[in-house]
């Protein structure tokens, strides 16, 4: 059955694909691009990959696709030319193509548990985890303490990204004097956003905290949250949004975050273990465990959420202002 | 037989990167090819994913009556590489925007100067 | 106390001082303490260095996990050398940032400048230190992220499309890695770069770890601007900010050539990848492509900056066919010349840039006169240019001679030749720039405008590139160990692992 499920899936992706290569309506391809991404979290599910799932949802469905909107708002939404060169980029599509078939068919077959990715590294993290780290959720214990090092990484990843839309796009002044925008006529839409964002909110703490037993963690939470700001934004408009949540506090908890993961690994060499050591930071190796995880996860939702809040405040207060042009 | 089913999914992966990696480099249009350029890398993590699947498995979280998970390792790595992913996407998409105020064009064929060719 | 935990501190630093940077809120703040983080991580780079020439292999287990269930963090000769190197860059680079940029970047802009270059330098750091495939990923997107960011923060509207094209290139380059690698995850069952040289020797060659190592080379050829792939590189050296053309021009590309000696020395093996794979010709042909194809494009810019630029493809050219001899010898004339061109290329963009901050152009033109007002700038460029030629007494003359006399250990006469003939259009691509500038005169609008000389912070850094042309030229005690030790090494343990077992 999940054999099923998946087969149709991948055909389904498959036809959307085709969909984002020849279609020349930009709308129609960013549309079909958060269908892609939502299909490819069903098959994440369906691969028993829960936590990435949310993630490319939230991410990939959510997110992304908000930013490339919000871009075609400013670039306009018909692809004008293509076609004036198909031949070379077939060629080198089609010669890697064939490489990488030719590279799968000795692969390890699909799902089989004697493969070697199955045997070597992660029999630790399946078995002894729950154990050295005291939480059941292996996928949380191996991104904070094990690869933490990755994980510190990819917050300043992220970190790195807030720069660079900083830097080309700015950020929106706090307007003090700000008044209702955005949605005016849509009082339904008004009624039931109050109504749902402090529901979402709640639901991002909760996955912030509750990372370490389902679901979830630091980087899931930071964009929930501001996916909750974001409606707000959309509803009640840019300045006021800018109000409640300033862009400047934004880019102040963005490089605080990347500040409290680091300075969590450093804490560890005061307390005589290496860096990112948490077994030192509690007299009990696994409540250190707990701690350092709780406090790492901490700092990336905190980075992310400031982060993809502030590169959301960039590129609306481009496309605000170009309306009011 | 048996070929096809150790490695459809493979090669339904393969065709989907080849998707993206065509739209990226034929598109005319920056978006276009943004959009290309997440399509190649969501392609990417499916194949991490598939790998780490463990047939009979279930989701790598400890719970009770269950012997069998599926791999967490693959899992983590394509968690880091969908955030890479975004802020990528995020800074291409502030250059696009950038490059429309500056050119008035994001159509790849419009950038008369030969230097500005993308 | 913190003696111990060295090994981490060059990629920790920056990345604490990146956000503390942006909490200071304050350029002059920020500049400070962007130079002091980077000098304090250059001099932990260097007792890094000598401990590995001492000792062989250093490595600390982040998280104390270890290997391979943890990442390692490991530093041998290859990879001390070049993040003293990379370090050292930075520090001179911020340094001569301050007053680069006034001229070139808004001054609004300048603390997200300082931040970027810290995030550069701390994702180089990461690439350079990490013994994890997949780690290395990680820090090669944070480099990256930070580049397309520096290159952008130019006030020319070229820059943005510069920037976007590398971010396009780069972002399949970087997907291609990531393909590469999950192939070897894939067959080995590990991502830990010892793990996986021990377990590719043991279960020997199969299509997925070919098609692996493949993908990995394509996408490091991206990153380090290998002729076909080099397309991203003139527009992003031309248009970016001077001190972050100075900066890349040294390093980025540098560390992608350690990426790939890497992959092919450390992880596969010499055997698997040229014996097997008949990787060395394809690469070998690519290298003399790159330096005559682009030797040729250089000649014919009047933009310096992008004659500069596509020297620089020529000379990884240079680099490219070191490791492609598939010896000791030759992979140690490649490293030396990494080191050795990083001096070159920042000397010669700094002094490219102080003639930007006066005279407000990089044209050729500019350049008429320029002998007599700018004597310092245009005398440190004399220098770098000779270097790039390989005059003796210059640190360029002792990479093309250990190159040279590489080539000639396995017998292969036309490198050689070729290598000299490549030395020979250098020459010319140079010599019209040193030509303008002291055997022509100026245009009557610009003889009128009073051209001085450019400021000390930016004429310090500049000269300290220059002379350490001359000096690593004279006494390469420092630099020849380093190399010599690290292919030593590399070759060795290639060796020991690819063919022993």
């Amino acid at each position: 059955m999940a054999e099923l499920i998946n087969l149709l899936l991948l055909g389904m992706l498959a036809v959307t694909a085709l969909g984002v290569v020849f279609l020349k309506d930009l709308f129609a391809v960013v549309m079909l691009f958060g269908i892609y991404s939502f299909l490819s979290a069903l098959i994440f599910v369906n691969l028993d990959a829960v936590d990435v799932a949310f993630t490319e949802a939230a991410v990939g469905a959510g997110i992304s696709t908000v930013l490339m909107l919000g871009t075609l708002s400013l670039t306009g939404r018909q692809e004008k030319m293509s076609g004036h060169k198909t031949l070379l980029p077939l060629l080198v599509v089609v010669t890697t193509g064939a490489a990488l078939i030719y590279g799968t068919l000795d692969m390890p077959p699909f799902g089989n548990p004697e493969n070697p990715v199955h045997q070597h590294v992660a029999l630790r993290y399946i078995q002894d985890s729950p154990q050295e780290i005291g939480l059941p959720n292996m996928v949380t214990s191996v991104l904070a303490s094990y690869r933490g090092f990755d994980t510190l990484g990819e917050t300043a990843v992220v970190f790195a990204a807030a720069i660079g839309v900083l830097s080309l796009l700015g950020l929106p002044k706090q307007d003090r004097a700000a008044i209702e925008s955005g949605l005016e006529s849509h009082l339904v839409l008004k009624v039931v956003a109050k109504i749902i964002i402090p529901l979402i909110i709640l639901f991002a703490l909760y996955v912030q905290f509750h990372g370490d037993y389902g679901p979830g963690g630091g980087f899931q939470a930071g964009v929930i949250a501001a996916a909750a700001i974001i409606l707000y934004a959309l509803v009640f408009g840019l300045p006021l949004a800018t109000q409640v949540v300033q862009p400047g506090l934004l880019k102040a908890l963005a490089a605080l975050g990347v500040l409290l993961y680091a300075g969590t690994g450093v804490a560890s060499f005061f307390l005589g273990g290496n860096f990112l050591d948490y077994n030192v930071l509690a007299a009990d190796p696994v409540a250190g465990q707990h701690l350092g995880i709780i406090l790492i996860e901490l700092g990336v939702g905190i980075t992310v959420f400031a982060a993809m809040l502030s590169i959301f405040y960039a590129f609306a207060s481009k496309a605000e202002r170009k309306n009011i042009q | 037989m048996s070929v096809i089913v150790d490695y459809y999914n493979y090669w339904v992966v393969v065709f989907l990167m080849m998707a993206g990696f065509y739209t990226v480099i034929a598109a005319n249009n920056l978006v276009k090819k943004i959009v290309g350029l997440n399509i190649f890398q969501t392609s990417v993590f499916i194949l991490y994913i598939s790998m780490g699947k463990v047939s009979g498995g279930s989701a790598p979280i400890v719970a009770e009556g269950i012997t069998t998970y599926s791999n967490p390792l693959p899992h983590v790595l394509i968690l880091t590489a969908i955030v890479v992913g975004v802020a990528t996407t995020a800074v291409g998409l502030a250059l696009v925007v950038r490059i429309k105020r500056a050119y008035g064009t994001v159509e790849e064929n419009e950038f008369k100067d030969k230097d500005d060719l993308i | 106390m913190f003696e111990q935990h060295f090994l981490i501190l060059p990629i920790v630093l920056p990345l604490m001082a990146a956000p503390l940077c942006i909490l200071l809120g304050q350029r002059q703040l920020a500049w400070l303490l962007a130079t002091l983080v980077s000098a304090l991580s250059c001099v932990i780079s260097v007792n890094l260095l000598y401990a590995a020439l001492d000792q062989g292999v250093l490595s600390y287990a982040v998280g104390g996990w270890a290997a391979p269930w943890g990442i390692e963090v490991r530093m041998d000769a290859a990879s001390a050398m070049v993040l003293s190197l990379v370090t050292a860059i930075s520090t001179l680079v911020l340094i001569y940032a301050k007053a680069s940029i006034e001229k070139e970047i808004d001054s609004s802009r300048h603390t997200l400048f300082y931040t970027a270059h810290l995030l550069c330098l701390t994702g180089l750091s990461g690439i350079l230190s990490t013994g994890d495939a997949f780690n290395l990923f990680v820090f090669l997107e944070i480099s990256s992220l930070a580049t397309y960011t520096l290159v952008s923060l130019a006030s020319d509207r070229r820059s943005l499309t510069a920037a976007f094209r590398y971010l396009v290139m780069g972002t399949i380059g970087a997907t291609f890695i990531l393909i590469g690698v999950g192939m070897l995850y894939m067959q080995t069952g590990t991502l830990n770069m010892l793990d996986l040289a021990d377990r590719i020797a043991q279960s020997g060659p199969s299509r997925t770890l070919n098609t692996g190592l493949a993908f990995i080379l394509v996408g490091v050829s991206v990153k380090l601007a290998l002729f076909p792939l080099h397309m991203w590189l003139p527009p992003a050296y031309t248009h970016s900010p001077s001190a972050v053309s100075a900066f890349l021009a040294s390093t980025a590309t540098k560390v992608a050539v350690y990426v790939m000696v890497r992959f092919i020395f450390t992880i596969y093996g010499v055997e698997y990848v040229f014996h097997n794979m008949g990787m060395d010709l394809i690469l070998l042909l690519l290298a003399i492509v790159a330096i005559f194809k682009c030797s040729f494009m250089a000649m014919a810019q009047s933009n310096v900056k992008t004659v500069l630029a596509y020297s620089s493809v020529a000379q990884i050219g240079y680099m490219i066919l070191g490791i492609s001899l598939a010896s000791a010898a030759g992979l140690m004339a490649g490293l030396l010349h990494v080191f050795n061109h990083a001096l070159m290329k920042g000397a010669l963009f700094m002094a490219v840039g102080a003639v930007l901050y006066r005279t407000g152009s990089v044209d050729i033109k500019a350049f008429r006169g320029l002998g007599k007002k700018m004597p310092l700038t245009m005398a440190a460029f004399v220098i770098g240019g000779m270097s790039i030629v390989g005059v003796p007494l210059t640190a360029g003359f002792v990479s093309k001679w250990y190159l040279v006399t590489a080539a000639l250990e396995q017998q292969h006469w036309l490198i050689a030749f070729l290598i000299l003939l490549g030395s020979l259009l250098a020459v010319i691509y140079i010599f019209r720039v040193i030509e303008a500038a002291y055997l022509k005169k100026p245009d009557e609008s610009a003889a009128s405008k009073d051209i001085k000389e450019a400021p000390m912070l930016m004429l310090i850094p500049m000269w300290v590139l220059a002379l350490g042309n001359i000096y690593f030229g004279l006494d390469t005690t420092l630099s020849v160990a380093a190399a010599e030790s690290a292919a030593q090494w590399l070759t060795q343990s290639s060796m020991s692992v690819g063919g022993g077992q």
